[in-house]
């Protein structure tokens, strides 16, 4: 008769610590390169769309058929191209993200005021510092929403990538359901799952905060 | 008010339209059809006309914010074509009606905008916004805030001093009192003339009330469909004389009155009116009150106005001074426009505006024929 395992064991946390901290390292690098080629990728596509409005629906319809593609189908299509390897996780992760940071970026972009551009232009902005010092500044609260989203849906599909060997906390996951110990990996890959999308979220709030310091005020003002 | 006396044409002309057209794509008639005006340095001309008549559009071109479709624009004898629209731009103060503040920057930093983006040094920026904000007598306590935290008159008044930031000899208003209340509206254009007297900017200016377009004009330009120019002219002119049927309209009923708004007291004759001494006798009170054909004096002693005594006041008194003259509810000056005369004297007792120089000085009074004299001619 198999001896019932305990659902949580401290003493194979800790003897574990080293492996635990290896994916979540590795699951952090993976969020991180994965919305910041994103980002470089969907803020050009995102100001081109604004710019040339005709450029937009093109541009939601091959990042919204990317999206529909589902993560385990991702995978299997790019391994005979890239193999098993992090750029083969990369791609299917940064795919994933363009459609979420496109419609943030150009909503952002879309929502300046007209009188607030016409004033800028009259007053001299060119077309670059119209663009860096004036709209991207007051799209910033929407962009960082869309930054948000993006990086917890890929903090949640990071996982999904174990199954080409990648992974982060995903692995333990993985690791968990195979063999033998499900009872203790998978909660504890679970609960830092969760802890780090909680944590970039309230980060990611709390930069938006400190770099929009206008929209607080206001808020503040109003209330009061 | 503003100065008057420009003919328009005086030396080189500030700025300058010459059979300028604009045509939208897709549009069937143009915007603006074949217009020419100058603008004296110094001069305030008001574009007003109904909405659609192009007057937004004319202003636009000036700063390029919309291309020409054909004619000529100068600015400072500058073809303003040949110009780079950017650099242009910021040596022409502009203005529009819902002001446009940076949603994003401070006070400080939105009046700093164009000294910045024109490189100043960081001293002489902020010397130049402590400036502006003592001329627009914004507190100083208003600089770290954000333009949501402000009231209308002070968006309006931060969304001026930022559009003289780097002191442009030109400037560009489009309806830039329009979005506050009346009363607050009063004020701005009252403080800007005030300020415009001194800093003698050439200002195109553009508003559909032809109330503010007497009130700050120079000449008034008066646009009907495709900006053609109905009238050119300063507002005494237009409202004397309106050239056709279309200002005449757009002027609108109460044209006398208006005009008395436009002509000063000192501008016209003033009568001496019945007037004694306060040691003279009631009878000769009672003399000039029949020379004069009132039932009052005023009684002035050595060019000092005292007040006024009628007829019953005087009865049994040894003197004027003895009866104690009653001091009038209202005076003019010599600045005061006709309508408030006009007001006064609907206003007093006496039926008539007492004019008064330096220091109470007796000048004479003005009667309801006199200046009803001026709304006929």
């Amino acid at each position: 008769m198999i001896e019932p395992r305990p659902f949580w064991d401290w003493g194979w946390v800790f003897e574990h610590l080293g492996l635990i901290g290896r994916q979540l390292a590795e699951h952090l690098v993976l969020t991180f390169v994965a919305v910041g080629i994103g980002l470089a990728i969907s803020l050009p596509l995102g100001v081109l769309a604004y710019r040339r409005p005709r450029t937009y629906p093109p541009t939601t319809y091959v990042t919204g058929l990317l999206y529909t593609i589902p993560s385990l189908a991702a995978l299997s299509l790019l391994v005979p191209f890239t193999g098993l390897s992090t750029l083969t996780a990369e791609i299917a992760l940064v795919s994933y993200t363009l459609l979420i940071l496109v419609r943030n970026i150009v909503a952002g972009l879309r929502g300046v005021p007209e009188d607030v551009k016409e004033a800028a232009a009259g007053m001299g902005y060119g077309r670059r510092q119209l663009l860096w010092r004036v709209e991207l500044p007051l799209a910033l609260p929407a962009i960082v929403a869309g930054v948000r989203i993006a990086t917890v849906t890929t903090i949640g599909l990071v996982t999904v990538t174990a199954l080409i060997g990648k992974g982060g906390l995903g692995r333990l996951m993985l690791g968990g359901f195979r063999n033998l110990f499900p009872e203790v990996m998978i909660p504890v890959a679970l609960a830092l799952t969760v802890l780090l999308s909680l944590g970039f979220d309230g980060a990611l709030l709390l930069m938006e905060r400190l770099l929009s310091p206008w929209t607080r005020r206001r808020v503040l003002r109003s209330a009061a | 008010m503003a100065a008057t006396g420009h003919t328009g044409l005086v030396a080189e002309p500030m700025i300058s339209l010459r059979n300028v057209s604009k045509r939208f794509p897709g549009a069937r008639d143009p915007a603006v059809r074949d217009l020419s005006l100058d603008v004296a340095e110094g001069e305030t001309v008001v574009l007003v006309g109904p909405s659609g008549c192009g007057k937004t559009t004319t202003m636009k071109m000036i700063n390029r914010l919309i291309e020409p479709s054909s004619g000529s624009i100068e600015v400072g004898g500058r073809d303003v074509l040949r110009q780079d629209p950017v650099q242009l731009r910021r040596g022409i103060g502009y203005v529009i009606q819902s002001i446009g503040l940076l949603p994003h920057r401070t006070v400080f930093d939105n009046i700093a905008t164009v000294p910045r983006l024109e490189r100043w040094p960081r001293e002489r920026i902020g010397a130049r916004v402590r400036e502006l904000t003592e001329i627009f007598s914004l507190d100083e306590e208003l600089l770290p805030r954000y333009p949501a935290e402000l009231s209308g008159g002070q968006r309006q008044r931060v969304g001026v001093a930022r559009a003289l930031a780097v002191d442009p000899p030109v400037m560009l208003m489009d309806e830039p009192f329009a979005a506050v209340d009346p009363i607050v509206r009063v004020r701005l254009q009252d403080e800007f003339l005030e300020i415009q007297r001194r800093l003698r900017k050439t200002i195109v200016f553009v508003t559909h009330d032809i109330d503010e377009a007497i009130k700050m004009a120079d000449r008034i330009a008066i646009l009907n469909l495709g900006a053609v120019i109905e009238q050119l002219g300063p507002p005494e002119e237009i409202l004397r004389e309106p050239a056709t049927d279309f200002v005449r309209r757009f002027v609108g009923e109460e044209r006398g009155l208006k005009r008395l708004a436009l002509i000063h007291v000192s501008d016209i004759e003033i009568e001496d009116g019945p007037v004694v001494a306060p040691s003279d006798a009631p009878e000769d009170a009672r003399k000039a009150m029949a020379r004069f054909d009132t039932d009052w004096v005023s009684v002035v002693d050595d060019g000092e106005l005292l007040g006024w005594v009628d007829e019953a006041a005087l009865e049994g008194k040894a003197s004027v001074g003895d009866a104690e003259p009653r001091r009038f509810s209202a005076y003019v000056t010599g600045d005061s426009s006709l309508r408030q005369a006009l007001d006064s004297i609907v206003t007093s007792r006496t039926n008539v505006a007492v004019v008064l120089g330096e220091g109470q000085r007796y000048v004479g009074i003005l009667r309801l024929e006199r200046v009803s004299g001026e709304i006929i001619q």
